[in-house]
């Protein structure tokens, strides 16, 4: 690691302006920032962290609708009553991440702030037509994804809490590298007011995205049944040495198919 | 640099350190706990696994000024006195260990696990809590069959006590 | 046996620390005024280093020295050789490159050691090294050694012709022709064993020490076999002289052959620390790991095997292109050639074998001997061939396996080893059995319903270890002699040292060599003591690798224990005014047969101390030293059975069972072999199904980490079942053959045999991820 300044914040407010300077990073969980600065790939000149500050943390469920603070850990998510109760899908996908020491450090505003393609969670807050609350105002899920590590956040600028209305129904399955337990595929299916929406993490070249074949067999019928025989285009998939972009393409079908059934049960 | 104090197996220790300085070389340098080990770089191996404010993480992960004020239990600080914590006489028992260097994070590890856990554990679970610890000696099975051990045992003694 | 004798289950007595924290790691390691050590390496497959500067990284904060391969060689540090000389057929001896610990002129794999930088943190030293500039001008690069030797290919030493390092045969050519003449039936078969880093959990780690005062150097290293570091370190690295260096291994974090070698870190690191003036500690981060530890097996293989009409085997018949890496490690020629082809009879009689192995230079990391070594690669090419050659010929594998083995010892094969001893028969009626093998067919039916693939698959594997008989291992070139040293200390209490060449990193030795003194002198487990791992204690050991801890060390120890108990008894004797011969020793007691006098253990050892009344002549003290040279190698064999279950849509394969049927001879503590066993299938379940080190073309290592290079985690694995017969081995004392490899060697073969048996098709390489079993799923149109 190089060297690097920390400041740990107590209010947002503080954590604001401590970010002013250039190379300043928020440090949430850590749990990608810190392996990426330990083996130099990220050189951060200070280090702002935001796991002190109360007002980051903790999940409200208030008749449908969910707030999750962005400094709520994963097992927080995965182990929350009312949440397990009003989104179980989401609950699932928290328990599912990393591993659990991984799990009772990391958070999902760095998760969503960090926008890593294999990352669980954007999957779930592109299906639910979730919202992204930053210091400054409020980002459509739609329009905070914008690429591989890309998001809509500016300089200086922190999730705050994310929000969402339950879904009727939902499920999320994942692939994972047998390596690095990422998703290789992780598909979230989630069926509300507004129709059904499918988004696909781990797999696209430019990140996160929503399959419309996939939504449009669903949306006739929400079933496994129905997305059995769907071919998802491989073209703009990703492909690496555990992964080609055709058995990415295949295992889309297959995770759907899975997480439509869990959806169900 | 970096005034960090927190209190590690009962005890209050600060230090001036570097801010780079990760939690793991804080235990292991400075107060010379070296029971907690680091086996890779990418937050994977669970070597390093420690208690922090009571939750297992990966010491390896965080940074020593991120923990400070925090409560710490390393493997050195597991066992009360002279007898063994039960994950530890265990993990003994039934041959859990052969080099010993993933052992102090399995035993952190598994001990954070049947505290969630207090309904039981069964062999499927277990493997699939253990995702972020490594060992390449036992192939699990021992370390499985001294989990699902402990993990009957302290739920006897909890029975008990209560 | 007693309760903590040979056969106890006792539980081992070195857990204590390493449950507690307690345990003692070269990186645990702190010497007054030690400062941290990183190495710039090269970031290219191959290249010519044109230019170092070091004279930023000298400014860096904290920093006591930035050292170069030109300093080194100016103070005559040697170059890393390989142990084992092998003549080609046409005898000539191999072509050895040379191989500095700091690359003066040229790097020849990702990773070479280039520049030492020492500093007073760890943080500090890779500061400056970022510094160093070292200039190259980059050269082609070839990884694949099926390309290594093609016309143009890179050339990566000018003492290898082609890359070649040499061709070597083994066993009659024309009589396997003549064999294979007469075969009714030929079944030929390619094979890629792949390329494994053996991932140890505690990284490599080096501290070396320098005391001007004394002249005198100390190394706390990460080995298997201190003495051999110390020996090399001395005889051919000109490091120092034996008696001014100490190797001490303290606790070691695993091994599986990584940490056999003597790397250029210790070396450099023992030389940096004279130069620099303080002691220099190097640990290696994993990726470092996976770039330069000695990486694992790496053959390409083409085998035929003739059968006759009635399906005996006639004949044998493989070639193989084994990638050494880019420099000879130490054991590396031995790897591919006398630890793998001298098993290509496998537990079957065979008539007629040839093989021919080639040894090529790769511009990739050094590869040698890894868990099994040689033997592994030599199983699976037998029991895939066994497998699928029964999958040809339309009769059962298990009948195919049984008309050929091995019935009668001992046996002499076409290719150097005699079996001395074994039941295949035995081992493969216990894994049938314990298998369920003949209600397969239900279960895959009622897989079948699930949608689901599954397979049976088996290997009955054999391996040759207590490696070795000196003067056999010398006729066939190897440097060094493979005996075992022993020094049992009785103290004037009657408590007992004992000093072993051998290195315990997780096999138990303290705990079963233990329980040996206990079985002799019925002196309790915590009334002895093991001593290894340092050479200022242990006068000399050749080490702890080819499973020799048992059949070869323990060996040396029952001979000490052997003079020491002949001494005890005389002193017993003169003490009970009996004659030695009724002496007997009985829990801690020694007596006079059929009567109740009596001398316990720790008044005679007293007598022997205080020498007021010892028979006339005798030396006071009691403390023997034995060297044991064993005659023959042992032969552990066994039977595995894997069954796998295959999600089509996925590929994934899970291991619904696996069933191990092993002869180890007698055996100490089963517990112990137990979890050998268990840890041994596990590496080998890791290679056939998730492990691989792949580069690509311009020799990148692309799974340099955890990330990328996929370790068996347990919830990858099942349970295992294990049983175990026994044969005892007729060639050591204690009828031991050995336990540490047998896991990796047979299950391979046993998990690829499952796979291909349920897609219906043979067309499958290792690992066998799920990416890789999803397309030969579908291939098969599964």
């Amino acid at each position: 690691m190089y060297p690097v300044n920390y400041h740990r914040a107590a209010s947002v407010a503080e954590a604001v302006n401590l970010l002013a300077s250039e190379d300043a990073k928020a440090l949430s969980g850590g749990m990608t920032l810190i392996p990426a600065m330990k083996t130099r790939l990220a050189a951060p000149s200070d280090l702002v962290d935001l796991g002190h500050i109360a007002d980051l943390k903790g999940i409200t469920v208030s008749g449908s609708e969910i707030t999750i603070g962005a400094a709520t850990t994963h097992a927080e998510v995965a182990g929350n009553a009312a949440l397990k109760q009003a989104a179980p899908a989401v609950a699932h996908l928290a328990s599912l991440i990393g591993d659990p020491h991984v799990r009772h450090k990391g958070t999902i505003g760095g998760s969503v702030a960090n926008n890593d393609p294999a990352a669980d969670y954007p999957a779930a807050l592109l299906a639910l037509g979730a919202t992204i609350v930053t210091n400054k105002r409020s980002v459509a899920a739609e329009d905070f994804f914008t690429g591989l590590f890309e998001t809509a956040l500016e300089d200086a600028e922190i999730i705050t809490s994310v929000s969402f209305t339950a879904p009727e129904r939902a499920g999320y399955e994942k692939f994972r590298n047998p390596a690095s337990r990422y998703a290789i595929v992780g598909v979230f299916v989630a069926k509300g007011a507004d129709g059904v929406r499918v988004a696909v993490a781990g797999a696209g070249d430019e990140g996160v995205f929503r399959s419309s074949e996939l939504e449009s067999a669903l949306s006739g019928s929400f079933t496994p049944d129905a997305v059995a025989g769907v071919k998802v285009p491989a073209d703009n998939l990703m492909s690496d040495m555990h992964a080609s972009a055709e058995y990415r393409a295949s295992l889309i079908t297959v995770m759907a198919k899975r997480a439509v059934a869990r959806a169900n049960s | 640099m970096s005034d960090v104090s927190m209190t590690v197996n009962g005890k209050r220790v600060s230090a001036a350190v570097e801010d780079r300085t990760l939690l793991v070389h804080f235990l292991r340098e400075n107060l010379g706990l070296t029971g907690t080990h680091v086996g890779c770089d990418t937050s994977q191996c669970g070597a390093c696994v420690v208690h922090v404010d009571g939750k297992a993480v990966k010491s390896c992960t965080m940074i020593a000024a991120q923990a400070s004020g925090s409560t710490i239990v390393t493997i050195e600080g597991l066992a009360e006195g002279a007898d063994l914590h039960p994950v530890q006489a265990a993990f003994k028992q039934h041959h859990g260990l052969q080099c010993g260097f993933c052992t102090p994070g399995m035993i952190m590890a598994a001990t954070d696990m049947i505290a969630r856990h207090p309904e039981g554990l069964d062999e499927a679970t277990v493997r699939h809590e253990l995702e972020g610890n490594i060992c390449r000696c036992t192939g699990y099975h021992n370390i499985v069959k001294a989990i699902l051990a402990a993990s009957e045992t302290m739920s006897k003694g909890a029975a008990k006590a209560a | 046996m007693g309760i903590e004798g040979i056969g106890a289950r006792v539980a081992r007595k070195e857990d204590k620390r390493f449950i507690t924290g307690a345990g003692r790691y070269v990186d645990d390691m702190v010497v007054p005024g030690m400062k941290h050590a990183a190495f710039v390496r090269s970031p290219h497959a191959h290249a010519e280093i044109t230019s170092i500067d070091v004279s930023a990284a000298q400014e860096m904060p904290g920093v006591y020295g930035v050292l170069t391969g030109k300093q080194l060689k100016a103070d005559g540090i040697g170059n890393i050789i390989c142990g084992w000389m092998i003549h080609s057929k046409d005898g000539s001896p191999m072509k050895m490159g040379a191989w500095s610990p700091l690359a003066v002129d040229r790097v020849r794999y990702v990773g070479d050691a280039v520049v030492i930088v020492v500093a007073d943190t760890k943080g500090q030293a890779r500061d400056a090294a970022e510094k160093v500039e070292i200039s190259y001008k980059e050269l082609p690069a070839v990884i694949d050694a099926s390309k290594a030797m093609d016309a143009g290919a890179p050339q990566i030493h000018p003492e290898a012709e082609n890359n070649l390092i040499f061709d070597w045969d083994l066993g009659n050519a024309d009589e396997t022709a003549a064999a294979f003449s007469q075969a009714a039936h030929v079944v030929k078969l390619d094979i890629i064993n792949n390329r494994l880093v053996p991932n140890a959990m505690e990284p490599r780690a080096a501290l070396g020490h320098y005391d001007k005062a004394e002249d005198h150097y100390t190394c706390w290293t990460t080995s298997q076999n201190p003495h051999v570091a110390r020996l090399v370190m001395s005889a051919f690295y000109n490091v120092a002289p034996e008696n001014k260096l100490r190797v001490i291994a303290p606790d070691v974090g695993g091994g599986f052959g990584s940490k056999i070698y003597i790397y250029p870190e210790e070396i450099v690191c023992l030389w940096a620390s004279k130069k620099t003036g303080v002691p220099v500690k190097w640990v290696a981060d994993r990726t470092e790991s996976f770039l330069t530890d000695a990486h694992g097996r790496d053959h390409h293989t083409h085998a035929e095997m003739a059968f006759d009409k009635d399906h005996k085997i006639l004949g044998l018949k493989v070639e193989t292109k084994a990638n050494l890496g880019a420099y000879m490690s130490l054991f590396s020629s031995a790897t591919p050639t006398y630890l793998y082809a001298t098993l290509l009879s496998g537990q079957y009689n065979i008539p007629a074998i040839h093989a021919n192995v080639k040894a090529i230079y790769t511009n990739t990391a050094p590869v040698d001997a890894y868990r099994g070594a040689g033997r592994p690669e030599a199983t699976f090419v037998m029991e895939r061939m066994l497998e699928v050659a029964a999958r040809q010929l339309g009769v059962s594998p298990v009948d195919l396996r049984r008309k050929n083995f091995v019935t009668v010892f001992p046996h002499q094969t076409p290719v150097i080893m005699c079996y001395d001893a074994g039941d295949y028969a035995a081992s493969l009626d216990a894994a049938l059995k314990a298998s369920d093998y003949a209600g397969f067919p239900q279960r895959k039916e009622a897989a079948a319903r699930e949608g689901k693939l599954r397979g049976i698959g088996l290997s009955c594997y054999i391996e040759a270890c207590g490696i070795a008989p000196s003067a056999a291992v010398g006729s066939l070139g190897a440097g060094v002699g493979l005996w075992e040293s022993a020094e049992v200390r009785v103290n004037a209490v009657g408590t007992i040292e004992v000093l072993t060449g051998s290195h315990s990193h997780g096999q138990g030795h303290e705990t079963t060599f233990a329980q040996l003194v206990n079985e002799r002198f019925g002196v309790p487990l915590d009334s002895v003591s093991i001593v290894h791992g340092d050479t200022d204690k242990v006068q000399m050991g050749m080490g702890t690798y080819g499973s020799r801890s048992g059949a070869v060390g323990m060996s040396a120890i029952v001979k000490a224990l052997d003079k020491v108990e002949a001494k005890a008894k005389k002193i017993a004797a003169h003490l009970l005014e009996a004659d030695e011969g009724d002496i007997v020793i009985e829990n801690g007691t020694l007596k006079v047969a059929g009567t109740d006098k009596n001398v316990p253990w720790f008044q005679m050892a007293l007598a022997a101390y205080t020498a007021h009344n010892l028979p006339g002549g005798m030396e006071p003290g009691l403390k023997e030293t034995a060297f044991y040279d064993p005659s023959n190698f042992t032969f552990p064999a066994g039977c595995y059975v894997c069954e796998v279950e295959i999600d089509p849509d996925t590929g994934v394969t899970k291991i619904v069972q696996f069933v191990a049927a092993d002869d180890f001879g007698n055996i100490i503590n089963p517990m112990i072999v137990e979890g050998q066993v268990h840890g041994g299938i596990a590496q080998g379940v890791g290679q056939a199904l998730l492990e691989g080190a792949f580069y690509d073309d311009t020799g990148q290592l692309l799974t340099a980490s955890y990330m990328d290079y996929t370790m068996p985690r347990a919830s990858d694995l099942p349970s295992f079942q294990l049983s175990t017969s026994n044969t005892p081995c007729p060639g050591n004392p204690l009828g031991m053959k050995g336990c540490g490899e047998a896991g990796a060697i047979g299950s391979p073969p046993a998990v690829i045999n499952a796979i291909t048996d349920a897609l219906g098709h043979e067309n499958l390489t290792m690992p066998a991820t799920p990416q890789k079993v999803w397309a030969a799923a579908r291939a098969a149109g599964r």
